[in-house]
């Protein structure tokens, strides 16, 4: 049996797909067999930054409809044997994705892998929900900004009432809060929500803070995941993330300003 | 640094009106997302059914959905005039 993931948070731009490419891209880096399934029917963005857009052949909506086999519409990444990739349709629209369908296909890939990551599109329609109904963890991708967090809890009000889970009264989805785009500096400087204040407002756990980081666009240019970027700050706290995913404890990084050195203190630069 | 700060006009920082906004913002969407869709209508029907043999006004008819673990109760009050 696998775990389903979902990536979402209602607001648009604050990094579900990278988020989603890097999660799914970690957890096959630590072992586990791990398909990411981007939910964005019409608006597809995960092949681009998994840089398989040339690859695909067919997709989510095809294997629905019964015109591909899963092992025709998966994509295997470059990187690692264990990820693999099944790209949204550009053509269609997203109530192309019918229930039925997305359940018949997740059951299929729950034979074979140990995780499945659902990249939710933007917004609380047919899309998102399709994305999150079957999900047994969520991951809310959030930015320490006012449109994003009230986006955020009215998501996780979604996942308490609209998901599978919660319509069958099992036990609820498992809520992670991924807070992106954070920017210490501004933070201290009381022009930026802190991690606390995020936390406290939509009272959930943390699982990683990923700071604004240019790393981020170099590798979506690129294609390349940002969690291969290991050099980088947002590629190291996404490793942090997704090792708390897997149960370790790690503690918080990058949520403070980096102590400038003698030289820097004295000759300026950008720290 | 503290001496200084004593001539600073305090201002409060952007981020903690944020955060003030965001809690009252979020307190009250979640009250009235937990609220079925119906209880607008529900009270108005209610409403036009006491009007019939009552003057009464929109707001002396209140309509409330509690929920517990095993059950919910539905609530009126209604407030007769004199």
């Amino acid at each position: 049996m696998s775990k389903i993931i979902v990536v979402t948070s209602g607001k648009g731009g604050v990094g579900k797909t990278t988020t989603s490419a890097s999660i799914a891209t970690g957890l096959a880096l630590r072992g586990h067999k791990t398909v990411v399934i981007d939910f964005d029917v019409g608006l597809r963005n995960l092949d681009l930054i998994m840089n398989c857009e040339r690859r695909v052949v067919y997709d989510f909506v095809n294997v629905i409809n019964g015109e591909a086999a899963l092992s025709q519409a998966l994509i295997k990444d470059k990187h690692s044997d264990k990820l693999f990739i099944l790209p949204a349709s550009q053509t269609r629209d997203k109530d192309a994705l019918t229930q039925e369908g997305v359940e018949k296909v997740l059951n299929e890939l729950s034979k074979t892998f140990d995780y499945i990551v659902c990249d939710s599109p933007a917004g609380i329609e047919h899309g998102a929900l399709m994305a999150l109904y079957f999900a047994d963890e969520a991951v809310v991708v959030t930015n320490p900004e006012v449109s994003s967090v009230r986006d955020s809890d009215r998501i996780l009000g979604i996942i308490h009432s609209k998901s599978k889970r919660a319509a069958m009264g099992l036990e609820p989805i498992k809520e992670h809060l991924l807070l992106t785009r954070y920017s210490p500096e501004r933070v201290k400087r009381g022009e930026m929500l802190s991690v606390q204040d995020v936390e406290e407002i939509l009272s959930i756990p943390l699982l990683g803070v990923i700071p604004e980081s240019q790393s981020v666009l170099t590798a979506s240019n690129q294609g390349v995941p940002v969690i291969h970027d290991e050099i980088s700050d947002a590629g190291q706290a996404y490793l942090d993330a997704v090792a708390r995913l897997l149960g370790e404890s790690k503690e918080h990084r990058f949520l403070d300003l980096p102590k400038k050195g003698f030289f820097k203190r004295m000759f300026g630069g950008t720290a | 640094m503290r001496f200084w700060d004593y001539f600073r006009t305090s201002k409060p920082s952007t981020a903690s009106m944020a955060k003030e906004r965001l809690q009252i913002i979020v307190a009250h969407e979640r009250g009235s997302h937990a609220q079925p869709d119906y209880l607008p209508k529900l009270q108005q029907e209610l409403l036009d059914v006491i009007s019939k043999y009552v003057q009464i006004n929109r707001d002396d008819v209140q309509v409330q959905l509690d929920r517990n673990d095993s059950c919910a109760v539905l609530e009126l009050n209604i407030t007769l005039p004199e």
